[in-house]
């Protein structure tokens, strides 16, 4: 079981890896879209990658609702395995 | 003539020989090969091993977030649009954005990406196809890319004439500027298809060059031990601008497009017609529009991909529309056949013959084909005045497109 820091560290890497967003710009009060600039396909990319790193399942209806990194951190955080 | 002059302005390239213009031009006119044998272990398996591959990969040029969403033909698209775009001064220029258009196209498209996600669908099902396929195989993304960077909004154009798809660019946007749509048009071709499919599928036709062990003397058009068309990659970007436009802001000038003329075979899907009819009907459309005769036509950059009825057919239309006296050459003989790219490349080839009064040589024409009558700049450069020159490209579907640029 991955920790909140742990979560974070995880998804900037991917944030990194997948949009080119500095890690240390990755924090938890973060919006994706507007802080992080990371566009709709994109994100779609970053999801499947969390999916993979955090041994979760992100259904479509539940991306909508991840505005924030926190958002997903907790998101994450509630339903690893 | 008609009363809408348009001129280059900019110029921009990333092939086999460099990762800019100069550097193409330069190996151009040394007469270096970019051809080698491929490595890749894909290429064991295929009867045609040897192609002609970028000299500076994308992923030099482009940060990799940007690269992972686009195909490779769309990336050097931008790369070549980029040069073209800073050389030409326009960037800061105060020119009106919607006045700026963009015809880009390519022989074949994103079609490493359709084949690589194709790969990812069978392996490890649909949802992990990437969200990015769409927008990097659909044939008019480099043409989207490069709007997009530049902020294009005259319209954003794609053509798609096989190998004569570089050059109809180019002619769609002289037409653009002339019905006074544009001011400016980004206008070229890419191509990025060395991949196993699309070479088995040339290879199979029995298109291409098997001279696997002698990579470098594989593209010898017009040469009697020519055995087909090697394939190659890049794209070639020219500004086009309409001519008072361009003087106005006094911009440098390289040439100008003075004509084109495009007609269709209607004869076979891919084999040219044996006396060039199609070819001779173009040149002479391209002629008359750029107000010139064949005897102005000093230089002719040939279409010749060393393919054994290709190349003939060619020299027929060259001696029936132009005659014999104009210097040819064909560069494919060291860029290989870039395919879509391939009229945008060579239309810069020309462009850069006429601004430096020199035509790039023919490698490898050691045993001239006898029905050569032309006189080609074989092996070495040329140094040659060039008022007026002629660029032709033909593809397969029957596509014949000719371009006429003159001295500005």
């Amino acid at each position: 079981m991955a920790s909140r820091e742990e979560i974070v560290t995880g998804l900037a890497d991917i944030l990194n890896e997948l949009a080119g967003v500095e890690q240390a710009d990755v924090t938890e009060e973060k919006t994706f879209t507007d802080d992080l600039d990371v566009d709709s396909l994109s994100m779609v990319e970053v999801i499947m990658a969390a999916e993979d790193k955090f041994g979760v399942k992100i259904p479509d209806t539940e991306m909508q609702n991840l505005k924030t990194v926190g958002d997903a951190v907790s998101y994450i955080e509630a339903n690893q395995k | 003539m008609t009363s809408v002059d348009v001129v280059v302005t900019g110029l921009g390239a990333t092939s086999p020989l460099g990762g800019d213009v100069a550097s193409t031009w330069d190996g151009m006119l040394n007469g270096r090969s970019g051809v080698s044998r491929l490595t890749t272990d894909w290429a064991a398996e295929l009867p045609v091993q040897i192609a002609a591959a970028l000299a500076v990969d994308p992923s030099e040029i482009i940060e990799k977030p940007k690269l992972r969403k686009m195909d490779r033909s769309e990336a050097i698209a931008l790369i070549a649009a980029r040069e073209a775009w800073a050389d030409s001064g326009l960037a800061g220029s105060g020119l009106d954005l919607e006045r700026l258009g963009v015809s880009i196209g390519s022989g074949i498209g994103g079609a490493t990406t359709l084949l690589n996600q194709d790969d990812i669908l069978e392996a490890q099902g649909a949802r992990r196809v990437s969200p990015h396929t769409i927008p990097m195989l659909m044939p008019n993304g480099p043409a989207a890319f490069v709007g997009l960077e530049l902020g294009a909004q005259a319209g954003v154009h794609c053509v798609a004439s096989a190998c004569a798809t570089g050059a109809e660019a180019i002619s769609l946007g002289l037409d653009l500027i002339r019905s006074g749509r544009a001011d400016v048009v980004v206008a070229g071709g890419t191509e990025a298809v060395i991949h196993p499919l699309p070479m088995a599928g040339f290879a199979s036709m029995r298109a291409m060059s098997t001279r696997n062990d002698d990579p470098e003397r594989a593209s010898r058009p017009w040469d009697k031990g020519r055995d087909g068309f090697v394939l190659g990659e890049g794209a070639g970007v020219v500004v086009l601008e309409r001519a008072e436009h361009a003087r106005a802001r006094g911009a440098k000038i390289y040439a100008r497009l003075a004509g084109s003329g495009i007609t269709s075979d209607g004869y076979d899907i891919v084999q040219p017609h044996p006396q060039g009819a199609g070819a001779i009907r173009a040149i002479g459309k391209a002629l008359r529009d750029a107000g010139v005769t064949g005897t102005d036509i000093v230089h002719v950059n040939a279409h010749a991909t060393s393919t054994p009825v290709g190349d003939v057919a060619e020299i027929a239309a060259l001696r029936a529309a132009v005659g014999t006296h104009p210097v040819v050459t064909a560069t494919k003989s060291m860029t290989g056949h870039l395919l879509g790219a391939a009229g945008a490349l060579e239309s810069i080839a020309t462009i850069l013959s006429i601004r430096d009064s020199i035509v790039p040589p023919t490698i490898n024409l050691d045993d001239p084909d006898d029905a050569l009558d032309l006189d080609v700049a074989a092996h070495k450069a040329r140094p040659l005045e060039i008022p007026a020159a002629l660029n032709n490209s033909f593809g397969f579907g029957g596509h014949n497109v000719a371009l006429v640029f003159t001295r500005a």
